[in-house]
């Protein structure tokens, strides 16, 4: 454990947990840039259509529906998962249970090279003949199943399988997850005494393990339609396009939470250490992410309330969409439980907490709307969908996503971040965001559908203009918000004042590893003795109890 | 923050010295105080196990999407397009069957710790998943021949995907078997340390036991 490994050992080919979870976070990063591109080319399309983008030139209409399709792929497949499934899983897992390393450490870093494979593959789409895939991020066929409807021939090819090797490359991260945290677990750490992200961690492993199957057979009848000439999704020949629509949607839904719960659990852990409060309802929070990742496998079809398919479907599927909002409730009101009458610490990672719980309860109630089959039939297509999935998605890979990195940069790098720059950040983040988003459900209410390159040419909507071009505004305002992070995330791994071990005076086992951890992680393998959120507790001194400390034998015995 | 005087009596400091004594706290038993105990099922057959359930959903997935088709159409097999060897292929079933007795029957063997049963069974399994094989590639293409091809309609495509993916999985199954076997005959397999013919009897297990399923929806129903 202590032999000098070379530099392609100890920074490219790397067994060691925490590197593979740097590596992800990186390539996921290189791809939010990517992504925010993408959205800058398109919000500017939008508000001032057929007019020359500063720094790119002019957008044509196909090339407008490549930028969709792109954004939603990247965006979800290829910055929310690694950064939030594969970066903090990884990092967080063994640390957080007390082990030295995943449980297959070689499998892990395989995981990564299949989903830099997949990255590549999905790079190299964009510069094909035919450009890179442009029939939406669902894929729906028989667009996406025939080259001539797009005219993109390997573009789409080459998006199928950058999402297969990503699916495998996840497949692969599920399995490790769930066995380190079943096998490696510290001695005392029992299942309810595991950080509540380390619940979300596993919890969204299952659930995407279990839902992904039936989209890569979906997927393989989709290229085989594209390459081989069968007919599954082309109705000329006996196919069924909206079977397509049933298996995407039966990972898809899957899939947000995926990426939701990871979000949740950062909030969940900052929370408590900024409150300086035990969270509210430990258990029921448990109880509530089982519940709902279970619902939501009964769910998918609410996306597809106008698509044709047989609308006695659409009660139960509003029914079931509704009943997922109670477990999430809980969650949120758990959250507010433990804020109440709180020493709250307004730190960076808190702040972006906060905006996490807020911006996720808007997204969260345009979710009702959205589920519920009578007010969903006219708002499905809009803009007002677009708004809703951004309040969570944006809240989750995000917010949350700010808070978990600025939360655990000490530890990752050994170094504290700036937290004026922090707070700087999280200000111009939080208003832009909203002030770019909020607009857009009236848009939506308005009439405006997704995925059109120019609402100009529709009378209805010229009316809303002013409005698409403050969003515009906003959105670019929103990218550029996001320098300071830039700047204060590369600064502080090079010039920040050195962490010590444990800089929030948190209770869960990493916090005992030193800054940054070396390979194997701890010491000696810590000894867990209670629950991850004794802060305030009467027996301490301090306002907190570490998992690890054990309590003095005269204490032990009173008990 | 309160009562400081006696809560330095009640929790250990991090500083102070003394016998790590374990005690406990939030109601759950004394952890033991030694290294971690050996986990109920073991890191590689609890993955192998939670991949099984992965390539369950795959195969729910596209057994859902024959289904689809199956129940959507008045007529199955549509008009014009040949007939699937039912019969063959209920011999060959039981072939793949036994399969699966005699990959057991290996395990048992080595459970037993005779190497040479073991050799003899794996063997025995080979020989029955190359069988199958060969018989659902002869079979495979009669059919190409009668002119049931991947892209004449949904009929033609839905049977290769389904019995071609297991027909994949059966290889895959073949050349770990393989991998195993070899390993078997150069002893690397004890009473005591056999898991990799456990592993790959879990594998094999779930390859056979999918195939009825397909047999039945694909060639009876």
């Amino acid at each position: 454990m202590s032999e000098k490994l070379g530099f392609w050992r100890t920074y490219l080919f790397s067994t060691d947990h925490k590197t593979i979870a740097k590596q992800y976070f990186t390539l996921g990063l290189l791809w939010a840039i990517v992504g925010g591109l993408t959205a800058y080319l398109m919000r500017w399309q939008l508000a001032f259509p057929d007019t020359e983008v500063p720094g790119w030139g002019f957008i044509a209409p196909d090339f407008y529906n490549m930028l969709v399709t792109m954004h939603g792929t990247i965006l979800v497949f290829f910055v929310a998962m690694p950064i939030l499934l594969a970066t903090f899983g990884n990092f967080l897992i063994p640390l957080m249970i007390g082990a030295r390393d995943m449980a297959f450490p070689r499998l892990n870093m395989l995981s990564f090279w299949v989903f830099a494979l997949a990255s590549l593959v999905l790079l190299i789409s964009f510069f094909v003949p035919g450009g890179a895939a442009s029939a939406g991020w669902t894929g729906y066929p028989p667009l996406s199943a025939k080259a001539d409807y797009t005219g993109v021939g390997w573009g789409i090819n080459l998006w199928i399988l950058a999402l297969a090797l990503e699916f495998i490359s996840f497949l692969m991260g599920g399995i490790n997850f769930l066995t380190t945290t079943i096998n490696l677990r510290a001695p005392g750490m029992t299942f309810f005494r595991l950080p509540l992200i380390i619940w979300m961690q596993i919890t969204a492993a299952v659930l995407f393990m279990l839902s992904v199957g039936p989209l890569i057979a979906g997927a393989v009848m989709l290229l085989m339609d594209r390459t081989l000439g069968t007919t599954f999704y082309l109705p000329e020949g006996g196919g069924e396009p909206l079977l397509w629509q049933h298996l995407f949607w039966f990972f898809g839904h899957p899939e947000v939470y995926v990426i939701l719960l990871p979000g949740l659990g950062m909030v969940l852990e900052t929370m408590p250490a900024f409150s300086r409060k035990p969270i509210f309802g430990y258990r029921p929070i448990i109880y509530s992410t089982i519940a709902a990742g279970i619902l939501s496998f009964i769910v998918w079809a609410h996306h597809q309330f106008i698509s044709g398919m047989d609308p006695r479907l659409a009660m139960p599927f509003s029914i079931t969409t509704i009943i997922i909002s109670v477990p999430f409730a809980l969650i949120v009101f758990a959250m507010i439980a433990t804020l109440w009458r709180a020493s709250i610490h307004f730190s960076t990672p808190m702040l972006f907490a906060l905006g996490t719980l807020s911006v996720f309860i808007l997204g969260g109630l345009t979710g009702i709307f959205n589920g519920s089959a009578p007010i969903d039939i006219y708002i499905h297509d809009t803009y007002f969908v677009v708004a809703h999935f951004h309040y969570t998605l944006f809240s989750a890979t995000f917010f949350a996503g700010f808070a978990g990195i600025t939360y655990w940069f000490p530890k990752m790098f050994g170094r504290m971040m700036n937290e004026t720059l922090g707070k700087i950040h999280f200000w111009l983040t939080f208003i832009f965001f909203n002030a770019t988003f909020i607009p857009m459900h009236f848009v939506g209410l308005g009439g405006m559908m997704r995925r059109i390159a120019n609402p100009m040419e529709y009378e209805f909507l010229k009316s809303l203009q002013p409005v698409n071009e403050f969003i515009t505004v906003c959105a670019i305002l929103l990218l550029i918000s996001q320098i300071p992070f830039v700047v204060n995330f590369l600064w502080s791994m090079i010039r920040g004042s050195v962490a010590e071990r444990n800089p929030w005076q948190a209770n869960t086992l990493e916090w005992s590893a030193p800054s940054p951890p070396p390979h194997g992680n701890f010491e000696t393998i810590p000894v867990v003795y209670r629950s991850p959120y004794e802060y305030s507790s009467p027996e301490a001194t301090e306002d907190w109890l570490p998992q690890d400390r054990p309590l003095t034998p005269s204490a032990a015995a009173r008990q | 923050m309160a009562r400081p005087s006696t809560a330095e009596k009640v929790v250990e400091q991090p500083k102070a010295a003394g016998p790590r004594v374990p005690g406990y706290a939030g109601g759950g038993p004394p952890p033991p105080p030694s290294e971690r105990e050996e986990p109920v099922i073991s890191n590689a057959r609890l993955a192998l196990l939670m991949f099984l359930a992965a390539e369950g959903m795959f195969f729910a997935g596209l057994i859902g999407a024959f289904l689809v088709f199956r129940l959507g159409s008045a007529v199955w097999p549509p008009p014009f397009q040949p007939r699937l060897p039912v019969g063959v292929t209920g011999v060959n079933t039981a072939i793949l069957l036994a399969s699966g007795v005699t990959v057991n029957l290996a395990l048992r063997a080595i459970r037993a710790g005779s190497v040479k049963y073991l050799t003899r069974w794996l063997l025995a399994t080979a020989l029955l998943g190359g069988i199958f094989l060969a018989v659902q590639g002869y079979e495979w293409i009669r059919l190409i021949r009668f002119g049931l091809g991947i892209s004449s309609g949904v009929y033609g495509a839905t049977f290769y995907t389904l019995i071609g993916c297991h027909g994949v999985h059966v290889l895959g199954a073949m050349l770990w078997l393989f991998a195993v076997t070899v390993m078997a005959r150069r002893g690397r397999f004890t009473a005591r340390q056999h898991s990799g013919v456990e592993l790959c009897a879990i594998y094999w297990t779930f390859v056979v036991a999918l195939w009825p399923v397909l047999y039945g929806l694909v060639y009876l129903y």
